[in-house]
C-alpha cells in the first residue's frame, strides 16, 4: 500500500487460522491501522491482494463483510444518533435480505425477518453486557460501553474473522480485563480475532501468536516469548542499546522497574516479561488466510 | 448558571437572614399583585378586544365596532384569555391544575407576551398604516395598555434571579428541566384529548389559511408563536406526544380525518387552492425528506423531479397542444408513468453523482437541476427536438374524471358544495397518505436504518456490509418517484406546465430552496415537520403580499433565527432532539456529554 510516494505498508503476509487470537504490534506509524485498511477494503491495495478462506476478496468494504470479516475502528465509529439496539442492528445488514419493496408491503416475511434480526441482536447485546441498554443513543454510551457496542456490532455480521483496532485504548485496568474476557469469550465461539494493541500486557495475555510490525514491514512473527526475545523487536521500540560504558547495568535496571511497574499498570514496551501465556488449544477447522503484498519501492 | 449560584450563596452568607433571596421579581412587587395584575391585565386585554381601535374601516377586519371583536381583535382576546386561564392555573383554581403541573412561570409569562405582541402589533399597524396615533380610538389606547399590564405581572413574578439581565429574562422563558411524574390516563380519555387536539388543530390551520389579509396572518402567526411556546414550557407538548406515541394509528387516523375534512369547512374554493397547493408541496417536501432527513444527501435540484412527474402527466394527459396529444391515460396510469419517469431521471441523475460526498453531491445536484429546467425551456423543435412546447410549455390540460366524477366541476355532497380545487385537494390526501405511508414504512425498516447509518457515519456503515452506493440510490430514486407522483396531480391543478417553476430558488414554492427549507425548517426525519414546513412556507408568501420582493429576505432572516434557536427544526424527531438538547428522558446521559455545545442552544431554545 502506497500513498504518493510513501510506502506505508509493504509484503506483510501472514495467516489467521480458526479459533486463533493473533495480535498486532509496532509502534506508532508502523501501518498497522493501514494494514487493517487494506484488508476491509477501505482503502485499495496498490498492489497484491487479500484472500479469506481462499477466495481473493474484492476491495469493497461492504464484500468483505459479507464475506465474514468484520471489524472495529480506533477512533469508535459508531452510528451516534442511533439507538444501541439499532446500531446492532445495521450490523446485520449483511446477513439480512428484505430490500425497500418488502418494507414497503410488510408480509409476512418482513416481520419474521424483522423479528429474527432483533432476537440475534439482543443476543449479542446480552453477550457483551449492554441489554439493559438497548434504547439509549450511542452517544450517550460511557466510552468503555462504546468499545463493547461496536464489537457487538461487528459480531452482529456473524464474521469468521474479527479485526479489533486497539480495543482497549483509553480504558482503564479493570475494563482492560473484561474486554480482555470478551475477546476470550468470542474466540471461543470460533471466531478468529486479528488485534492491533500498544497494551503490550494485554496483547502477551491474549495472544497465541504475535506479529511486529515496523515502518511497514512485518519484523516476526511467533509466540509471546518468541517475539519478546527478539533484538530486532527490542530496537523498534526503544531504539539501539549504547555501544558505549553506561550500558547494560542502567538497562537491567530500567527492566526491573518495568517490570515491577506491570503489576499496577500497562506497561508500554515489549521488553517487560509478563506472566503466562495465552492458552491456545482452539482446533484448527477451518482456515481464513489474510495476506497483502505490496512491493518495495 | 454556576456563577449565579455561587453570587446567591455569598449573598446567604453576608446577609443571613432573608428566607429565599434567590426568589423575587425582576420588578419589586408581592406576589399577590403581580397575580392580581396578571388576571385583570389578561381579562382587561380581552375585554379591550370589545372597544373600538380605529375610527375608519380603511384598516382591514373593520375594527371599528364597539360591542363585537373583528380581524385582530379576536387574536387579541384569544390572547387575554388564555393570559388569564394560565393565572388562574397557577392561583391554584381547581380544574385547572393540568394547565401548568410543573407550577412553573413560563407559561404565564409566555401568554402574557403574546397578548402584548399581538396587541402592540395591531396598534403600531394601525398608526403605520393610516398615518399617524390620531387614527386610534381610546379602545386602541386601552388595548395597549391592558395588554401592557400582564407583562409587568408576569416580570413581578418571582424566579431565582442573579445579577445578569439577559440571564434573568431567559430564566422567565425557560421550559423546566423537571415535571412532576405524569398520571396515568386512561385509553379512552387520550383518543378525546387528540380528538379534541385535532378539531382545536385543524380550527387553528383553518383559521390561519382563510386569513385575508397579511396583517391579521402576522398577529395569527405571532399568537400561534406564544401560545405554543407557553404551552411548550407547560410541559403540555410533551404530554401530548407521549399521548401520541400511545396511539399512532389513531392519531394518524385523526390527522387524515381532519385533512378530509377542511375542504368541507370552506366556503371559497380559493382557499381550497391554497390547500392542494400546500398539499403538493408539502408531499414533495416529505419525498426529499427520504433523501435528506433519512439518508443525509443534500439534493439541491430535487424540484426537477416533480417536473418531470408534471410533464409526464401534461404529455399523456390528452392535452392538445402536448406532443402525444391523441394519448390520453387515465390517471392511474398517467399517475403511474409520472413516478416512473421521475424514478428513471432519478437514476439517471443519482449513479454518476451519488458517488459523490457532501458538498460536491450538492452542487452537482444543483447543477442537474437546472439542466432540467434549462432543457425543457429548449426541447420545443427549434433549438432542440419537439417535445415541451419550450418556455410556453403545455396549456389546457384537461381535468380529471373518476367513474363520472369529474374533478372538475363543483359538486354538492351532503350539504356541501366541493369546488374544482376541493376536489383536488381531497385527491392529493390521498396521494400524501400513500407518500406518508411510504415514508413510515421505509424509514423504519432495513433499509431505513441503512439510510440513517450511511448519514451518521458512511465509512463506519460500509464497513458494517452496507453498499452505501446502492442504498444511497435507492433513497434518491425512492424519493424523485414520490415527488413525480405529486407533478402528476400538480399538472392537473394549475391546467399548465412551464419551465419557470422548476428552478433552485425563487419567491414562490415550490422550488428547490424552499423544499429543502420546508425540511429543514419543519424537522428533518419526521413526518409532520416537513407537512407543516410547507404549508408556513407556502402561506408566508401569499399572505405576505406587502412583503413582495422582499420576501426572500424576511425569509433567510427567519431561517438564520430558526437555526440559531432551534436548530433541529420545529417539530423535532427524538434523535435530532436528543442530539441538540440532550433533555431526553430515555436517554439522560450517566456521564458529562461529550460535547457541552447543546446546554448552550438549550438556553438560547
Amino acid at each position: 500500500m502506497r500513498f504518493g510516494g510513501l510506502t506505508a505498508v509493504r509484503s506483510v503476509d501472514f495467516t489467521v487460522n480458526s479459533g486463533e487470537i493473533v495480535g498486532l504490534i509496532g509502534p506508532n506509524g508502523a501501518g498497522k491501522t493501514t494494514f487493517f485498511n487494506c484488508l476491509t477494503g477501505l482503502y485499495v491495495p496498490t498492489e497484491g491482494t487479500v484472500s479469506y478462506k481462499g477466495t481473493v476478496l474484492p476491495p469493497k468494504p461492504h464484500l468483505v463483510t459479507k464475506a465474514g470479516i468484520a471489524r472495529t475502528f480506533q477512533n469508535i465509529r459508531l452510528f451516534a444518533n442511533m439507538t444501541v439496539l439499532e446500531n446492532v442492528l445495521v450490523g446485520r445488514h449483511t446477513r439480512t435480505k428484505e430490500g425497500l419493496w418488502s418494507a414497503l408491503l410488510r408480509g409476512p416475511g418482513f416481520k419474521k425477518a424483522e423479528k429474527a434480526s432483533e432476537e440475534r441482536a439482543m443476543e449479542l447485546l446480552e453477550f457483551v453486557g449492554l441489554a439493559h441498554k438497548r434504547d439509549h443513543l450511542a452517544r450517550n454510551l460511557p466510552y468503555g460501553e462504546q468499545r463493547k457496542l461496536e464489537i457487538a456490532r461487528a459480531l452482529a455480521s456473524d464474521p469468521g474473522l474479527l479485526l479489533l483496532d486497539e480495543p482497549t485504548a483509553g480504558m482503564n485496568p479493570q475494563e482492560t480485563r473484561a474486554t480482555e474476557e470478551l475477546v476470550f469469550a468470542i474466540r471461543d465461539q470460533g471466531i478468529a480475532v486479528l488485534l492491533i494493541e500498544h497494551d503490550m500486557r494485554f496483547v502477551f495475555n491474549l495472544s497465541d501468536r504475535v506479529a511486529v510490525l515496523v515502518q511497514g514491514e512485518k519484523l516476526v512473527e511467533g509466540t509471546a516469548e518468541v517475539v519478546q526475545a527478539d533484538e530486532r523487536v527490542v530496537a523498534a521500540y526503544l531504539g539501539e542499546p549504547f555501544e558505549g560504558a553506561p550500558g547494560e547495568e542502567e538497562a537491567a535496571e530500567v527492566a526491573e522497574a518495568e517490570a515491577a511497574k506491570a503489576e499496577t499498570g500497562p506497561a508500554k514496551t515489549s521488553v517487560t516479561k509478563t506472566e503466562d501465556e495465552a492458552p491456545a488449544d482452539a482446533p484448527a477447522e477451518e482456515e481464513s488466510t489474510t495476506s497483502t503484498k505490496g512491493e518495495a519501492q | 448558571m454556576i456563577d449565579v449560584t455561587e453570587t446567591q450563596k455569598t449573598t446567604t452568607d453576608t446577609t443571613a437572614t432573608a428566607a429565599a433571596p434567590s426568589a423575587r421579581g425582576l420588578l419589586p412587587l408581592p406576589l399577590a399583585t403581580a397575580r392580581a395584575l396578571l388576571l385583570a391585565g389578561g381579562i382587561a386585554t380581552s375585554a379591550s378586544a370589545y372597544m373600538a381601535w380605529t375610527w375608519t374601516d380603511e384598516f382591514p377586519g373593520d375594527l371599528t365596532v364597539n360591542g363585537y371583536p373583528g380581524g385582530l381583535q379576536w387574536l387579541t382576546f384569544v390572547a387575554g384569555i388564555l393570559t388569564a386561564l394560565f393565572t388562574l392555573s397557577s392561583y391554584g383554581v381547581r380544574g385547572l391544575g393540568w394547565l401548568l403541573p410543573a407550577k412553573n412561570n413560563a407559561p404565564v409569562v409566555l401568554a402574557a407576551l403574546g397578548g402584548f405582541a399581538t396587541t402592540w402589533f395591531a396598534v403600531i399597524a394601525i398608526t403605520v398604516e393610516l398615518g399617524g396615533v390620531v387614527n386610534l380610538e381610546p379602545g386602541g389606547w386601552i388595548a395597549a395598555v391592558a395588554s401592557l399590564i400582564p407583562v409587568l405581572g408576569a416580570l413581578a413574578l418571582p424566579e431565582p434571579l442573579g445579577d445578569d439581565l439577559k440571564d434573568n429574562l431567559k430564566k422567565y422563558v425557560a421550559k423546566p428541566d423537571r415535571f412532576p411524574a405524569p398520571k396515568a390516563i386512561a385509553p379512552w380519555v387520550e383518543r378525546a384529548i387528540i380528538t379534541i387536539v385535532t378539531i382545536i388543530g385543524l380550527a387553528v390551520f383553518t383559521y390561519g389559511i382563510d386569513t385575508e389579509y397579511g396583517e391579521l396572518f402576522v398577529g395569527y402567526l405571532i399568537l400561534v408563536t406564544f401560545s405554543l411556546w407557553a404551552l411548550h414550557t407547560a410541559g403540555m407538548l410533551d404530554t401530548f406526544s407521549r399521548i401520541v406515541a400511545h396511539n399512532r394509528s389513531f392519531t394518524l387516523a385523526m390527522g387524515f380525518a381532519a385533512a378530509i375534512a377542511f375542504p368541507f369547512t370552506q366556503t371559497d374554493d380559493h382557499y381550497a387552492n391554497i390547500g392542494v397547493n400546500i398539499l403538493i408541496f408539502g408531499t414533495v417536501a416529505l419525498g426529499l425528506n427520504i433523501v435528506v432527513g433519512l439518508a443525509g444527501l443534500l439534493d439541491l435540484g430535487y424540484v426537477a423531479f416533480l417536473g418531470v412527474g408534471a410533464y409526464t402527466a401534461a404529455l399523456v394527459s390528452g392535452s392538445e397542444f402536448s406532443r402525444f396529444s391523441g394519448v390520453q391515460f387515465p390517471f392511474w396510469a398517467s399517475a403511474l408513468t409520472g413516478a416512473a419517469a421521475s424514478l428513471v431521471f432519478g437514476v439517471l441523475i443519482g449513479a454518476p453523482t451519488l458517488r459523490l460526498r457532501g458538498d460536491y453531491l450538492a452542487i452537482v445536484t444543483l447543477g442537474f437541476g437546472e439542466i432540467f429546467r434549462i432543457a425543457v425551456n429548449n426541447m420545443d423543435g427549434d433549438s432542440g427536438p419537439d417535445i415541451t412546447n419550450g418556455p410556453n410549455g403545455i396549456p389546457s390540460i384537461p381535468d380529471l374524471s373518476f367513474f363520472g366524477f369529474n374533478l372538475g366541476e363543483s359538486h354538492d355532497i351532503a350539504g356541501f358544495t366541493l369546488g374544482r380545487f376541493a376536489n383536488y385537494y381531497l385527491l392529493m390526501v390521498l396521494i400524501m397518505a400513500i407518500v406518508v405511508l411510504v415514508y413510515t414504512r421505509a424509514a423504519d425498516s432495513r433499509i431505513g436504518r441503512s439510510w440513517i447509518a450511511i448519514r451518521e457515519d458512511e465509512t463506519a456503515a460500509t464497513a458494517m456490509g452496507i453498499n452505501g452506493f446502492r442504498v444511497k440510490l435507492i433513497a434518491f430514486a425512492l424519493g424523485a418517484a414520490l415527488a413525480g407522483l405529486a407533478g402528476t396531480v400538480s399538472a392537473h391543478v394549475t391546467y399548465s406546465v412551464v419551465p419557470t417553476p422548476y428552478q433552485f430558488a425563487g419567491s414562490t414554492p415550490p422550488n428547490s430552496a424552499f423544499l429543502l427549507a420546508a425540511v429543514v425548517l419543519g424537522g428533518m426525519g419526521t413526518v409532520a415537520g416537513p407537512l407543516l414546513g410547507a404549508a408556513l412556507l407556502y402561506l408566508l408568501p401569499e399572505k405576505l403580499n406587502f412583503l413582495q420582493d422582499k420576501s426572500l429576505l424576511a425569509f433567510g432572516i427567519a431561517l438564520v433565527l430558526l437555526m440559531r434557536f432551534r436548530p433541529e427544526g420545529i417539530i423535532a424527531n427524538r434523535r435530532q432532539q436528543l442530539e441538540f438538547h440532550e433533555t431526553g428522558q430515555l436517554d439522560v446521559p450517566e456521564q458529562a456529554t461529550l460535547t457541552d455545545e447543546p446546554a448552550v442552544t438549550k438556553a438560547g431554545a
